[in-house]
């Protein structure tokens, strides 16, 4: 039940922030702390989100095959590889280590 | 559906039927593009206990793929369902960046704009701002957004079907899927010191207090005070 409320406040939230945007006068968007805010916060948080996905159980931290995984992302990404060619090989070297 | 553009009465009929197809190509290649982070987000909801018809309502109506993401690997990894849906929000906060800028460059007028908001996303914005000076900006946004909506929820729905057949995300590695699709997202922001600096901290910062606040707190914690220290060292 919560889980459903959690779906639809998030449905809800993202597209009444969709429709925000046609509607708020637009220079209230405009000022250079806005700009820097909107332009920060999404790298911030998905690092945040990447950080804690694979250093962290529950409350604890740990180190394990997840760790593997993003290294082989990161080198991938470093050279450009294509996205399914990043998320596939990180999955299967997480798991191939998981295995080890 | 789309107005008349000034541009229209200048041009011949060949450049016009040359940027028709240009539009549709692009518009094929990035909806394919998408597919992949649809089949591992569909993938890891059914991990993370979501019901197919949750997994599909996220696709079909939230329609972002970070904000949906997020939501889904926290829940999964046992956080709040305030961290999950906060962080969702907070990521979807861009679109209504985006929106101001469709909505002056496109105009659309009365119901046009709900329809028009609804796919307002990083990719639509994108081609309709880099199709602003030829004209072709309103067919540009509509062709990447159809495009781009079906085969997200066609990829979705598949996920979420192969997802449910495997087995536990550490066996099948798919605990990494959300991580390595984020770093790849990232990796084209990430082209300044200062934002190589503001993602580091705040993934440090998220780590530190793993251990002694809720799960899925640390997120919005780290996120928000690396923005918060990035704006009081840029004064």
């Amino acid at each position: 039940m919560k889980l459903w409320l959690a779906v639809i406040i998030a449905c809800a939230g993202c597209a009444a922030l969709k429709l925000a945007g046609f509607v708020v006068p637009s220079r209230l968007l405009e000022t250079k702390v806005a700009q820097r805010t909107l332009e920060a916060l999404p790298v911030t948080l998905l690092s945040a989100l990447i950080a804690v996905s694979v250093f962290a159980t529950g409350n604890h931290l740990m180190l394990d095959s997840r760790a593997a995984g993003l290294a082989v992302a990161l080198i991938l990404v470093a050279i450009r590889a294509p996205f399914l060619v990043v998320v596939v090989a990180a999955c299967a070297t997480a798991a191939g280590v998981h295995a080890f | 559906m789309s107005e008349p553009s000034p541009h229209d009465h200048l041009m011949s009929d060949a450049p016009r039927k040359a940027a028709e197809r240009r539009i549709r190509n692009r518009a094929l290649t990035i909806g394919v593009s998408v597919t992949p982070f649809g089949l591992s987000f569909g993938a890891v909801s059914v991990e993370a206990h979501l019901s197919l018809i949750q997994v599909c309502l996220l696709s079909l109506v939230l329609f972002s793929g970070a904000s949906q993401f997020a939501l889904v690997s926290i829940i999964g990894a046992g956080g709040s369902y305030f961290s999950a849906v906060g962080t969702a929000l907070l990521l979807g906060v861009r679109n209504g960046l985006y929106g101001a800028r469709v909505n002056t460059l496109l105009r659309p007028a009365g119901l046009r704009r709900f329809v028009m908001a609804e796919v307002t996303i990083d990719e639509s914005t994108a081609m309709a701002v880099s199709e602003a000076r030829t004209g072709h900006a309103t067919r540009a946004f509509w062709s990447i957004a159809l495009s781009v909506y079906v085969l997200w929820n066609l990829s979705t729905i598949v996920g979420a079907l192969v997802g449910n057949a495997l087995g536990s995300p550490a066996t099948t590695g798919l605990d990494v899927a959300g991580p390595a699709a984020f770093i790849a997202l990232l990796a084209p922001r990430l082209n300044t010191v200062r934002m190589r600096l503001a993602a580091l901290g705040s993934g440090v910062i998220a780590l530190v207090t793993v251990p002694f606040v809720p799960v899925g707190a640390p997120i919005l914690i780290g996120g928000l005070t690396a923005v918060a220290l990035l704006l009081v060292l840029d004064r």
